[in-house]
């Protein structure tokens, strides 16, 4: 980072060094001051609307009398010389929010946001307490804006955050402000759901309780009455940091918890919605056996089971497992022990196992840097081939919003308009936005943002890529794409990333194609090696897919041709529908040549159901673990929920597996830190971890880190119902977190932050008190460390570009994916509001091939891919090529289909 | 030697006043209204539920034995799913009374709860809830509050204006 010039200012008769280019409030907020403000949040910028940031600006030191400005919109100068707590600027504060609640209806005690509203807070510290507005509110009629949020109107304070954030901010079309003066109105121009992906994140922002979240309404709960733990998301590879929070022993919602290289203020709906499916029916919570093949599954206890596996493990030998990329590294290095390495199979088809291995591989020598979400904010110059980011990580999307508006904040820079002055950095913008290609198979909501969109199949993609690197690079191997047009275009591209001063490439093994990884990597190679700049992102598919390739392991093809040579006594399935990764023939064959199953899994599926012992496994909220997102960066997730019934850790599970099967005292895993310890020491790769991650020992101040706030309530009476003598506190074995109300309330490492609370500040607003300055790094440090360390001169090497010219035969279409983020994640889409956002499946067509096909949109046609019929609704959609269709994957409904692939369709009124 | 024989006259005295004691249980004492005793539910006028389960009276308890689950009728009326206090625990302060923004909750003037098993001194909702209005009559909270939950629409409580015309246009 280059060294900024300090400059020094005086706040309150005492001086300050601070950095230039800030904003007064912002600067402020970073000393620790407690100044009160609504409409600023540092990653939208200020506008000064709501006045309440006010603070006296002197003259020079000899002026006594100063004058009130607006701290959000007032730079930091040298010199400057302000009092924050002068008595005029108080008075005038107060007025200001006094004005404000002359329409404020009398809701608090039946308002959601209670007890952490921003609102409140302001209203405290400004020290308005007694109204003297003799006249009446205001009223609005509410909306109802879908699943997701509750809509409150009436409750507005008009500071226009929520469409800063929707419209400006993540691009969303559908929230707006209407009509005028006193009267204006934040919403939709009718009912119905909010479209962005977003629009979660209302709830944080909105300073009142005019967005809440519909979700927590359903079992809600005061945020002083919740129980937290840090925690990460499990929904895609990109491992956005959440606070996970219970109240009477089920998950009450997920609220996005700072992380200044990873998601920052916000995470996506997926995120925030996904939660439910830890409290569904569904869930697994005892232990099943079923006696024989034929028998049906029955509930046991723990003595009966591990006499069963005792049973198992001495009368069979040939014992296999298969791991997980959405199970933590922990639970897959257990599985990989108690089998062995050579036993162990990652659960991922041979292909996806490749490419992932190539991503890993290619990142962690080729020397060039993969960035943080944070560090694509800052690009200058964006080219995406062939990830659909918005479906498949939709943070990144969100990123390259950020990243499209950095050719404003430059030309507005130009004019001496600092970045944060929101306003003004629009006016001069206009259109303007930096230069970002997107080539993907068909539109997405991404592409507005794009400077130039290409379509085509994947290996049109591929070619696209090839020919960029190409471009770049006399030493990339020579690619010229025959068409003109295209060729000019890679020629652009190649040179927009060239004159950038932070371009990034982003692609991603969603598409499940390698040529296309390898084009990217390229493009990523030939810009470095001439230009030592660019920085490479792959969006992998699952939460712990990364992690899952530090292990040695083989594929699921190979444990599926395994079987068709020789029977197998005893499969063991970690956390894994493998329903979902091959084709169910095959995975019957898996099963039907294994002479006993066992699964280790949270919700009841098609596996499951099928299995002959069923483990209850403990999920993201009741366990501890580590997940490696997409960037190589190791999170560690803590549990929230006291696990209740048998169910537990699949580590633990394992790890007492390990100790009825070897019976021998060699493991002996009984805490978190036994088995993150004995990771660490299996693998070079993962020696970071070792001084990173404070272990279960690690106190504040002597004390345990409490998972509840001071205000806690309800502790003698929430159980004594049971029984009225109280049980005292969990304890936790696991972590330096604690199931109480009582312990260190300092600041914890970043790492281990539970929730959100400052003296005076108990909306979300409190984090600032956990940052080193609003918008920058946690107290500390970011959390999560980076496992992938770019070797400094690595060798340059290049893949061959190898493009086979698609071929198509009479009828045929060449099928690619098409991911959805409500409902291509398998256990966000069991959660039950999401689940209502869910689409039907379906195929995209082009209407041209529909019309020729003689087929309507929403009409069933058949597919058959594979051996694999489908019949499935079309969606007719313009921006997909010729002899192209988009099949809707991962959905519920949707069987397995190994994709991109040829396929055939047909029109079953005419066919059948 | 004076005052020892001061004393004895005037503990002699006693003999002729009023007795403080009283002979409970034959006789009942007389307690103040605002007696801090055993604690109710209360209904509005309406006969319907005060109580909108904002949990103020669970935090701002200072034994923590209150505990509460808030839920949602039809209209959208907010009323606690279960409300427990474990009267083993409460020191009757009278804090939750003083936190309670509806009058919901109240304590009264009893105190005779002794139970042989401490488990009955865990009092749930039906044990809590009354069928008046205790101490304070006519107070309706939903009546006060801007959210529509069934009681009475947008715009019509007290101290309300019609809801705005979004597509009105008039300055
Ligand atoms: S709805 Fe919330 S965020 Fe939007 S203007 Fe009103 S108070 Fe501000
Ligand atoms: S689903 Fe992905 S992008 Fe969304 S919150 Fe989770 S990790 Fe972040
Ligand atoms: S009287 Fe005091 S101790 Fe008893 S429930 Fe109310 S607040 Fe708690
Ligand atoms: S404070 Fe009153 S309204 Fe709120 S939960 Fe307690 S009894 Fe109910
Ligand atoms: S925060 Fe400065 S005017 Fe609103």
């Amino acid at each position: 980072m280059p060294l900024e010039i300090m400059i020094k200012i005086q706040i309150d008769g005492k001086e300050y060094e601070v950095e230039p280019k800030k904003n007064l409030l912002e600067t402020c907020l970073a000393l620790g001051f407690d100044i009160p403000h609504f409409c600023f949040h540092a990653a939208l910028g200020s506008v000064g609307a709501c006045r309440l940031c006010a603070v006296k600006k002197f003259r020079n030191a000899e002026d006594t009398k100063g004058k009130i400005v607006m701290s959000c919109m007032e730079p930091v100068v040298e010199g400057l010389i302000i009092s924050t707590d002068d008595e005029e600027t108080k008075q005038f504060r107060a007025a200001v929010i006094e004005g404000l609640m002359t329409n404020h209806p009398h809701d608090c005690p039946i308002c959601d946001e209670g007890g952490e509203c921003h609102l409140q807070d302001m209203t405290v510290m400004t020290g308005h307490n007694y109204r003297r507005f003799d006249f009446k509110k205001r009223t609005f009629q509410n909306q109802n804006i879908g699943p997701f949020i509750h809509h409150e109107m009436n409750r507005c304070i008009e500071c226009y955050r929520c469409v800063r954030f929707y419209r400006d901010y993540a691009g969303g079309k559908d929230l707006n402000v209407f009509a005028s003066r006193n009267n204006v109105y934040f919403g939709r121009l009718e009912d119905g759901t909010l479209e962005n992906e977003f629009s979660g994140n209302l709830v944080e922002v909105c300073p009142t309780g005019v967005f809440t979240d519909k979700t927590l309404k359903n079992h809600y709960t005061r945020k002083w009455d919740l129980s937290n733990a840090p925690s990460v998301c499990t929904h895609c590879s990109l491992g956005c940091n959440i606070i996970a929070s219970e109240r009477y022993d089920s998950l009450r919602r997920i609220m996005s918890r700072y992380n200044g290289e990873v998601n920052g203020y916000f995470i996506c709906d997926r995120g925030r919605f996904g939660y439910e499916f830890v409290n569904d029916e569904k869930r697994i919570r005892k232990a099943e056996i079923r006696s024989g093949k034929t028998e049906i599954l029955t509930e046991v206890d723990d003595s009966t089971l591990f006499s069963t596996l005792k049973d198992t493990f001495t009368a069979n030998k040939k014992v296999i497992g298969i791991g997980s990329p959405r199970a933590s590294l922990e639970a897959n290095y257990a599985l990989s022990v108690l089998v062995g390495s050579y036993n162990f199979y990652h659960g991922i088809s041979t292909k996806e196992q490749d490419i992932t291995k190539t991503v890993l591989n290619f990142l962690q020598q080729s020397g060039i840097p993969t960035p943080s979400l944070k560090q694509i904010e800052k690009a200058d110059a964006v080219l995406i081939l062939g990830e659909d980011l918005v479906n498949t990580a939709p943070m990144m999307a969100l990123a390259v919003r950020e990243a499209s508006r950095n050719k404003g904040k430059e030309m507005a820079e130009k004019l001496g308009i600092p970045a944060w002055n929101a306003h003004p950095v629009m006016q001069v913008a206009q259109d303007a936005k930096s230069p970002i290609f997107i080539a993907t198979p068909f539109k997405d909501s991404l592409d507005e943002v794009a400077e130039t969109t290409f379509r085509g199949n994947l290996s049109d993609i591929a070619g696209l890529g090839f020919a960029v690197a190409s471009a770049l690079s006399a030493e990339a191997p020579t690619f010229k794409l025959t068409d003109k047009d295209q060729q000019s275009l890679a020629e652009k591209i190649a040179l927009k990333l060239k004159n950038a001063n932070n371009p990034v490439i982003i692609s991603g093994i969603n598409c499940g194609d390698e040529q296309l990884i390898r084009a990217a990597c390229n493009i990523a190679t030939a810009l470095y090696s001439a230009e030592k700049k660019g920085v490479l992102s792959m969006v992998l598919p699952e939460s712990n897919s990364m992690g899952l390739a530090y292990l040695e392991g083989k594929s699921l093809d190979d444990a599926i041709s395994l079987t068709e040579k020789e029977e197998i006594d005893t499969l063991i399935v970690l956390e894994n529908d493998l329903y979902r990764r091959a084709t169910s023939t095959s995975v019957e064959q898996l099963f039907d040549r294994c002479k006993q199953v066992i699964v280790l899994d949270q919700l009841t599926n098609k596996m499951t159901l099928k299995a002959d012992i069923v483990v209850p496994a403990a999920t993201f909220a009741e366990a501890e673990g580590t997940l490696v997102n997409n960037e190589g960066r190791a999170q560690r997730y803590y549990k929230t929920i006291v696990n209740k019934n048998q169910v537990k850790e699949s580590w633990r599970w394992l790890a007492e597996m390990i100790r009825i099967k070897t019976d021998s005292p060699s493991v002996q895993w009984k805490k978190f830190d036994d088995i993150t310890s004995a990771l660490i020491a299996s693998n070079a790769a993962f020696a970071a971890l070792k001084n990173y991650f404070s272990d279960a020992d690690f106190r504040m101040l002597n004390e345990k880190i409490p998972r509840q706030p001071l205000r806690y309530s309800g502790r003698t009476s929430m159980h004594a119902n049971v029984a009225v003598t109280e049980t005292g506190i969990q304890p936790d074995i696991d972590s330096p977190l604690a199931f109480t109300m009582e312990g260190s309330h300092a600041n914890p490492p970043s790492s281990l932050v539970p929730f959100y609370w400052s003296p005076g500040w108990n909306s979300v607003q409190a984090v600032n008190k956990y940052l080193d300055e609003p918008n920058g790094r946690m107290k500390g440090g970011d959390a999560g460390i980076k496992l992938i360390i770019s070797v400094e001169n690595a060798k340059t090497t290049y893949f061959k570009a190898n493009i086979q010219p698609v071929e198509l035969t009479k009828g045929e279409f060449l099928i690619v994916p098409v991911y959805q983020i409500f409902g291509s994640d398998e256990m966000s889409s069991a959660a039950s509001t999401l689940s209502q956002r869910i689409p039907e499946p379906f195929v995209y067509l082009n209407p041209k091939d529909a019309e020729a096909l003689k087929l309507e949109a929403d009409e069933l046609i058949q597919l058959e891919i594979d051996n694999t019929i489908l019949k499935i609704k079309i969606r007719t959609e313009a921006s997909i090529g010729l002899g192209m269709a988009g099949l809707s994957v991962n959905l519920p409904e949707m069987p397995f289909v190994d994709l991109p692939g040829r396929g055939k369709i047909y029109n079953m009124k005419v066919e059948s | 030697m004076f005052s020892i024989l001061r004393t004895i006259w005037l503990t002699f005295l006693h003999i002729f006043h009023k007795t403080e004691t009283i002979e409970y249980p034959e006789v009942k004492p007389y307690l103040p209204p605002r007696y801090r005793g055993r604690i109710v539910l209360t209904r509005d006028a309406d006969h319907n539920e005060r109580c909108v389960a904002c949990n103020l009276c669970a935090a701002a308890c200072p034994v923590d034995c209150i505990s509460l689950q808030a839920t949602e009728d039809e209209t959208g009326r907010r009323y606690p799913e279960f409300f427990r206090i474990n009267f083993s625990r409460c020191i009757f302060c009278g804090f939750c009374e003083e936190a309670c923004p509806t009058y919901a909750i109240q304590l009264i003037p009893d105190f005779e709860m002794a139970e042989y098993d401490r488990q009955n001194m865990v009092y749930e909702k039906e044990h809590l809830l009354i069928d008046g209005e205790g101490k304070y009559h006519g107070y309706n909270f939903h009546k006060e509050a801007g959210v529509d939950m069934g009681v009475k629409g947008k715009g019509e409580g007290k101290n309300e204006e019609t809801p705005v015309d979004v597509k009105d246009l008039m300055p």
